[in-house]
């Protein structure tokens, strides 16, 4: 078999582990062989968590104090192979981290790295990763040719998380040869209330057919009385309406709610790839042409000037 | 300050994707500027400018010697091109790429590097991070703000929860969100000039690379298949008639929504 052991990159905020890094755990378990985690940072904060998620050993830097994680977890796991310690294969998500760490790695061993997976499996001596493309309309199967060790990221939501219920992983120490030159200086975190886009059952999401900044107002009051995440597309993101934690899409955040309500957006492949596996999709454009109705299960052909303040009314006098 | 910002040609996003019978991106068609570039430029121009000179050089590795994007980042004033063309080339990845990368940027020996986190065609989001791995230079990704001062570079990097403050002593490599900053639309003057500005053609050979270790046969990976996805159902689309609220009301009664 080609994988006998995997190794899987855990990710936490403020003590929590992040989703992805459960749900790329339960993809390991079903490949088979050790799965474990590798952790920048202490390896006690999500030890519980990933053992519960089926990890048995997590390997730790410990505190990275500040460095950027790219090149100090990178050169940890690279010494780690290197002394014939290491896996066959690496699942990380696409996230911030993910990517440097992963490019980092990729180049110290100098093996590929593929990215926005949604699946792998292993075919006899092949690892092949499949990737959707052409906004999701096609998907790539592509096999690794450069032998073991495999790095894999995956795109969020690829996978379903699932808890054994075990015990905590066992803590395992990493050396890090190379902690890097770039420094964290303050972290800002963004308050904001309401469900997390990516968590949440509902999203309404505006897009350039709003008009200007100040009808987003119409989304985030909509998204309020439905106890919804307001989202967004690229074009109102870089038109500066909203910050960047509100983009939905492939350089955004993928989101697969009960609901998702896309208003004035007119579904370019950018957007879809972020929202397409939602349940259940409402459109509200007045471009009947608009790609976003392909993809709708209800769609109103209308203005959303006209539209959402008769809905936000209905809502509110319920 | 000598800035490098890596800026990639790619087919018209407008235009629909194609495959080559090899499965690799068809890009015989019009290349033009990566839109995520300009920003890339921009924030370059801008640097340069604040530090009080000094010159913006673009790298580029495109197939069959394409110039047409590099002439739109003249255009808006960056000072000269290096670009590798090289049919070995075809069917690279990532890893590749940045090597190839990597290795002309040497050539331009800047105090920084500039890319965008991500090729609008490809996605992966790795190459600015592999090329600085390879060049040995400390890198921050995800920018959203760049300021130069007293040597280093500091930072606002995008992140799950909001943004970190970061900063790495120069030289260094940052890859910058779109939305940095605005880019400028270059004037005549500006694509007038751009027609004259140096573009230094290079080939696998003048990069000491071996065609073996890039593109299809060095790249590492292979594609298996191309398949459809499976496509989501049609729903119901109606025109608004002003009640189609009550419409969408209905709908999120039955899902238990509300």
């Amino acid at each position: 078999m080609a994988i006998n052991r995997i190794w899987v990159l855990a990710e936490a905020l403020d003590g929590t582990v992040a989703p992805i890094t459960l749900e790329l755990l339960a993809k390991a378990r079903e490949l088979g062989g050790t799965v474990e985690a590798v952790y920048g940072g202490e390896g006690a904060d999500v030890a519980e968590a990933v053992g519960a998620h089926g990890a048995t050993t997590v390997y730790a830097t410990g505190d990275l104090s500040g460095s950027l994680p790219g090149v100090p977890v990178a050169s940890a796991i690279a010494e780690a192979i290197e002394s014939g310690n290491g896996p066959d294969l690496l699942l990380f998500g696409t996230t911030y981290d993910g990517r440097d760490i992963a490019a980092r790695l990729s180049v110290a061993i100098d093996k590929p790295v593929i990215t926005n997976n949604t699946d792998l499996a292993v075919e006899g001596d092949d690892v092949v990763v499949t990737e959707p493309v052409f906004g999701g309309t096609k998907l790539v199967k592509t096999r690794f040719t450069a032998g073991a060790p495999y790095i894999a990221l995956f795109r969020p939501k690829s996978f379903v998380a699932e808890s054994t219920g075990a015990g905590a992983a066992e803590v395992a120490s990493l050396q890090v040869p190379d902690a890097g030159q770039a420094k964290v200086l303050n972290r800002h975190i963004e308050e904001s209330s309401g469900p997390k886009l990516d968590e949440a059952e509902v999203v309404v999401s505006g897009g350039r057919g709003l008009g200007d900044a100040e009808k987003y107002r119409m989304i985030e009051d909509l998204a309020k009385a439905l106890k919804a995440a307001p989202g967004a597309s690229r074009a109102i993101v870089d038109a500066g309406w909203v910050p960047y934690s509100y983009q939905v899409g492939q350089t955004g955040k993928v989101v697969k709610p009960t609901v998702y309500i896309a208003a004035g957006i007119s579904g370019a492949t950018q957007h879809l790839v972020g929202m397409k596996g939602s349940k259940n999709i409402i459109a509200i454009n007045k471009d009947a042409e608009a790609p976003i109705f392909s993809v709708a299960d209800l769609g109103i052909v209308g203005d959303v000037h006209k539209v959402l303040p008769k809905l936000l009314e209905a809502l509110q006098s319920r | 300050m000598n800035v490098v910002v890596c800026v990639k040609q790619i087919p018209d996003p407008a235009e629909p994707g194609k495959l080559e019978a090899d499965n690799t991106l068809d890009r015989s068609g019009k290349l033009i500027l990566d839109e995520s570039d300009s920003y890339g430029v921009e924030m370059a121009l801008q640097l340069v400018d604040k530090a009080g000179g000094g010159e913006v050089t673009l790298v580029s590795m495109a197939p069959g010697n394409e110039t047409s994007g590099l002439r739109t980042a003249l255009a808006m004033g960056a000072a000269k091109a290096i670009l590798v063309s090289d049919d070995a080339l075809s069917g690279a990845g990532a890893l590749d790429t940045a090597k190839v990368l990597a290795a002309a940027i040497k050539r331009a020996e800047p105090d920084l590097v500039l890319a965008a986190t991500e090729s609008s065609d490809g996605y992966t989001g790795t190459v600015p991070e592999q090329v600085a791995a390879l060049l040995g230079l400390p890198s921050i990704t995800f920018a959203k703000e760049v300021e130069l001062a007293d040597g280093k570079v500091k930072v606002q990097r995008q992140t799950e929860a909001g943004f970190d403050e970061v900063e790495a002593p120069l030289p260094a490599l940052v890859s910058v969100t779109a939305g940095v900053v605005e880019p400028r639309y270059p004037s005549f003057k500006g694509i007038m000039a751009a027609k004259s500005k140096p573009v230094d053609q290079l080939g696998l050979g003048d990069l000491g690379i071996d065609a073996s270790a890039v593109g299809s046969a060095g790249a590492g990976q292979e594609i298996v298949t191309v398949e459809d996805a499976p496509a989501r159902e049609a729903g119901e689309i109606i025109e608004d008639d002003g009640e189609s609220f009550g419409r969408i009301v209905a709908y999120l009664e039955n899902l238990k929504v509300i």
